[in-house]
């Protein structure tokens, strides 16, 4: 079916509604003369709901693939993309508040981080391999940029540094192997690859070949053991502020790469990818999770905890589309949803108890939080143990789904290895509820953020609260649009 | 009206909500914080004394059924029900709740809303525990109730706190989360987590004994057995004493419970196959963890070990049966054996109870749970000193208390099956007497050992009350035990039944 330009423009308007508006964005920051540049932050929220609004209004019922199948709208991407969006729109709220209690509030930051959204949106939507690569690049190349923006930090500049190039060696690994697939099957399409591989008869090696560095690739983007280095000291370096973006809505974004490349492209080689993803989500679970413990700074430790729930989130990957034992990668969908609502409370937490002259980052510094603030230390009780997988949270039920749908392809091993170290990985967690209840307070600490971020942190760990006890609905959402 | 009450959703969640209320009230108003607590502490007992005089003992069907559709996805139901193991569990749970908030009643000064509303919040998701009849939802109630009694030990606890409740939550989350891969399997299976389903469910030996060895990880744990019990000294010996009282009296019984609901039902064959080495497991911990407490200097942690030497017991009960069914078939041996520990979980529930607010109310005063820093305590209280008489007998297994109860049946029915096994617990007898009366003689007895006991007060009103309320309740099931056993025999003459029969495919 092919469809004439014009008609086929239809199908990105959200997208092209984001450039377009990040454009806007920057031209309306030049012109900005208020330091606390309100407009440019309103503008970019309001950008962000309007992308929100475009896409469920284009949310079709089955899948269309415009632009000779290069570009794809289904209802996966509808629910990734409104997702990102909402994401982003909470770290856009958080950030504003973090730079200008700072007095390093610039424009460009979201400006850049509408380009990181915009490349998001293209990899979620994209069903070739050169889109995959080209959302892929936008986005981390925003990214890099959102990390060094403070120029004056010596420790964001090596985290930018580092960043880049691994980033950019992940990148070029990942190039490479969709240069092989492509040498390979001649199309770059992914269901069309998907095809050759079902219907080539001979030898598999070379396939398998260019399939290692698909899977390196994404494996560096999600933070998988061992591609995993980058991961704690970006995170460490970064402002608080960038690093809840890059534990949220990239996430989210990875997912997308992951499970376009592996199960619509390259599905006939399920069995040699299953594999590969299986020693990478044991070996995430196990050292993310054991490392974590060792941590005393609160933004490592969650970062190690990061790498360990890319190890579930891969587990949750592994059904891809067996429906004959009646398990998809649903249960990697909610689990990732899941996710980014954990991280954005936690690492807002994390800005939240911060001020302007004092970093909260260290374990320490949430010694007898509750003493003070006990609303606060209730809303990060709610993030810790739902993080670490207790009922009747929200994360209860994400890892619940994904070790459902491990035991439902037959890995028992893989469910009890998964468990078990869900269960190590409750020490560090409860370790923040330890210093922030049982322990006595060094010093005072006060909370310098305001209304806004004060309401925002309270609705996201209620809402973990909420559909912790009325999941069904979300379930129910994560199963239906993987049917179409 | 009356008639379609929600009985059950009010037990699980009238506390949680007065729990909210509570913690949303903040210290400001003390007075009025705990009288609230009390009053919805008092409603649940009430709801549960309702479902009590409402249980029909004749049927074998779950009663007060409560049925609506939760995760409709993967059939997750909201599913509630009771039958005759439960609602003795659950008139156990809302009755000890009253006597904690009674007994933190002066005694707490520190946070005093969010201690009584954790109590509450937990009252509710242990009574979740026992009325779901759905599988997962008995895991979110099962799991969920690790996490006020997390911070009820890390916050009010005492100096080793911090290591105790850690040690606490890891432990039962570790076994717990077995049970969880055992229960998907299930799922996988047979498509559905209502508990019923499952007991229908026909499995290969090697898959039930796969399954057993799940669900005994999560018991185990719970109950606890040897060797897996040594959470427990730490846990209780650190906890405040309504801490104590609430894990010494429901959650150990979680355990029992758990064996009862899950392991024989589900996988019938294999607890039969393994019931020689429970059986061996539960002697070890009747008589070596017997000989452990008569050693302790604590005495916190003297009834600690002691809980788990008694909790044996309930073990021995349930899977000397499978050998009684050999022998005899479902019959009347058979049952006795069930109904002993199902007794003696209850009579355990309220005699360690009791232990522990006896240990509590000579440490608000002296601050000190050694044995040795009391001495001639009789001289100076003297009613504390009747009640903790009684409570000690009781401990010990005296005839006329609820304490003997259990153990006769339960060491009358071994030695149907085998009388060296009968031998073997009975020590339990001898051991039990010989660490709770010296205790009891070496605090209670003797001359005044000091100043601070000479200058002790006598129990107060408050204090005289919930012990009047145990000791009363002790004395009631050891003369007249027969509405308990009339209430558990229906339902236990039915999982006789079910257990008898093999369920290998």
């Amino acid at each position: 079916m092919t469809m004439p330009i014009t008609a086929e423009m239809m199908y990105v308007i959200p997208e092209l509604a984001l450039l377009a508006l990040a454009c806007l964005v920057l031209v309306c920051d030049v012109f900005s003369t208020d330091e606390n540049k309100p407009l440019t932050y309103w503008l970019a929220q309001v950008s962000l709901v309007v992308v929100i609004i475009l896409v469920i209004c284009l949310n079709p019922d089955a899948r269309i693939s415009v632009f000779n199948q290069h570009f794809i709208l289904d209802p996966l991407s509808t629910v990734l993309k409104v997702t990102v969006c909402a994401a982003s729109v909470i770290v856009f709220l958080f950030s504003y508040h973090y730079f200008k209690t700072r007095g390093q509030l610039q424009g460009e930051y979201f400006v850049i981080g509408l380009f990181a959204v915009l490349g998001m949106l293209v990899m979620i939507s994209a069903y070739s391999m050169l889109t995959v690569y080209l959302g892929l690049e936008l986005m981390s190349l925003s990214l890099y940029a959102m990390v060094a923006m403070n120029r004056e930090s010596g420790t964001a500049s090596e985290a930018a540094m580092k960043y880049f190039v691994l980033g950019a060696l992940a990148s070029g690994l990942l190039l490479y192997g969709i240069s092989i697939l492509y040498g390979l099957s001649g199309t770059l399409v992914l269901p069309e690859l998907a095809g050759y591989i079902s219907s080539h008869s001979g030898s598999r090696i070379a396939l398998t070949f260019g399939l290692v560095f698909v899977v390196v690739g994404i494996a560096f983007k999600l933070g998988a053991v061992p591609f995993h280095t980058w991961l704690p000291d970006v995170y460490e370096g970064s402002p608080t502020a960038v690093t809840l973006f890059l534990a949220s809505a990239p996430k989210v974004a990875a997912f997308a790469m992951a499970v376009r490349l592996l199960i619509d492209g390259l599905q006939p080689l399920h069995v040699d990818w299953q594999g590969m993803l299986i020693i990478l989500s044991v070996l995430s679970m196990a050292a993310g999770n054991i490392i974590a413990i060792s941590q005393t700074n609160i933004k490592r430790m969650l970062a190690y905890s990061a790498i360990a729930h890319a190890g579930f989130l891969i587990l949750g990957i592994l059904p891809g589309l067996e429906t004959g034992a009646g398990a998809t990668y649903a249960a990697a969908l909610f689990y990732v949803i899941s996710y980014v609502i954990m991280s954005l409370g936690a690492f807002g937490f994390i800005i939240l108890s911060g001020s302007a002259d004092h970093e909260a980052d260290q374990l320490t510094d949430f010694k007898g939080f509750a003493e003070f603030n006990p609303w606060f230390a209730f809303i990060m009780l709610l993030f810790m143990f739902s993080l670490a997988g207790v009922p009747p949270f929200l994360g209860f039920w994400a890892k619940w789904f994904v070790i459902k749908e491990v035991i439902a392809i037959g890995y028992i091993w893989l469910a009890i290895l998964a468990v078990i170290f869900s269960v190590v990985g409750a020490y560090y967690y409860l370790r923040i509820v330890k210093l922030m209840y049982f322990d006595q307070p060094d010093t005072m600490p006060a909370i310098g953020a305001g209304m806004q971020v004060r309401l925002m942190i309270s609705f996201n760990g209620l809402a973990l609260l909420i559909l912790g006890f009325v999941p069904g609905e979300l379930i129910r959402i994560c199963t239906t649009v993987l049917m179409g | 009206m009356l008639q379609s009450l929600p009985i059950l959703s009010l037990l699980v969640w009238a506390p949680i909500l007065g729990g909210a209320v509570v913690l949303c009230a903040g210290d400001r108003m003390r007075d009025s914080v705990k009288l609230f607590a009390l009053l919805v502490s008092l409603f649940a007992l009430l709801l549960s004394i309702l479902l009590y005089l409402r249980f029909d003992t004749a049927t074998v069907l779950m009663q007060f059924v409560e049925y609506s559709e939760w995760i409709s996805t993967f059939n997750i139901n909201y599913h509630l029900g009771v039958d005759g193991i439960s609602v003795p569990l659950i008139m156990l749970t809302t009755f000890t709740t009253v006597l904690v908030v009674i007994a933190g009643w002066v005694v707490i000064e520190a946070r005093l809303s969010q201690y009584l509303a954790s109590f509450l919040i937990l009252e509710g998701l242990m009574n979740g525990v026992f009325v779901s009849m759905d599988a997962i939802l008995f895991y979110f109630f099962w799991e969920a109730m690790l996490i006020p009694m997390f911070l009820i030990i890390g916050v009010w606890g005492g100096p080793r706190r911090v290591y105790a409740t850690i040690k606490f939550f890891l432990y039962t989350f570790l076994g717990s989360v077995f049970m969880l891969v055992a229960l998907l399997y299930l799922y996988s299976k047979m498509g559905s987590f209502y508990i019923l389903d499952l007991y229908r469910l026909p499995l290969s030996l090697e898959a039930q004994k796969w399954i057993f060895i799940a669900f005994l990880l999560a018991f185990a744990v719970k109950v606890p057995m040897w060797p897996v019990h040594t959470w427990l000294p730490d846990a209780h010996v650190e906890a405040p004493t309504g801490g104590s009282v609430i894990l010494a009296a429901i959650m150990l019984k979680m355990g029992g419970y758990g064996f009862i609901r899950f392991s024989l039902p589900i996988t019938p064959d294999a607890s039969a196959a393994l019931a020689n080495f429970m059986i061996v497991l539960s002697l070890i911990a009747i008589v070596y963890i017997g000989f452990v407490a008569l050693v302790q200097q604590d005495m916190k942690k003297l009834i600690a070990y002691s809980s788990v030497s008694h909790m044996g017991f309930v073990t021995l009960g349930f899977f000397i049966v499978f050998s009684l069914i050999n022998q005899s078939g479902p019959g009347t041996d058979a049952v006795m054996g069930l109904a002993g520990g199902m007794m003696q979980m209850i009579s355990h529930g309220l005699i360690s109870a009791a232990l522990f607010l006896c240990v509590g109310v000579m440490y608000d005063r002296v601050h000190s749970r050694q044995i040795t820093d009391y001495g001639g305590v009789a001289n100076t209280m003297p009613v504390f000193a009747s009640f903790m008489m009684l409570f000690a007998m009781a401990n010990a297994g005296l005839p006329g208390t609820s304490g003997f109860v259990g153990e006769f049946l339960v060491i009358l029915s071994s030695f149907h099956a085998n009388a060296w096994i009968a031998v073997a617990a009975a020590t339990v007898l001898v051991l039990g007497a010989a660490y709770t009366l010296w205790m009891y003689k070496r605090v209670i007895f003797g001359g005044v050992a000091n100043e601070r006991v000479a200058g002790l007060q006598d129990v107060s009103l408050r204090e005289t009350l919930f012990l009047a309320l145990l000791a009363g309740a002790v004395l009631l099931l050891g003369l007249w035990p027969a509405p308990l056993l009339e209430l558990m025999e229906t339902t236990l003459n039915h999982l006789a039944q079910h257990i008898s029969q093999s369920k290998i495919i």
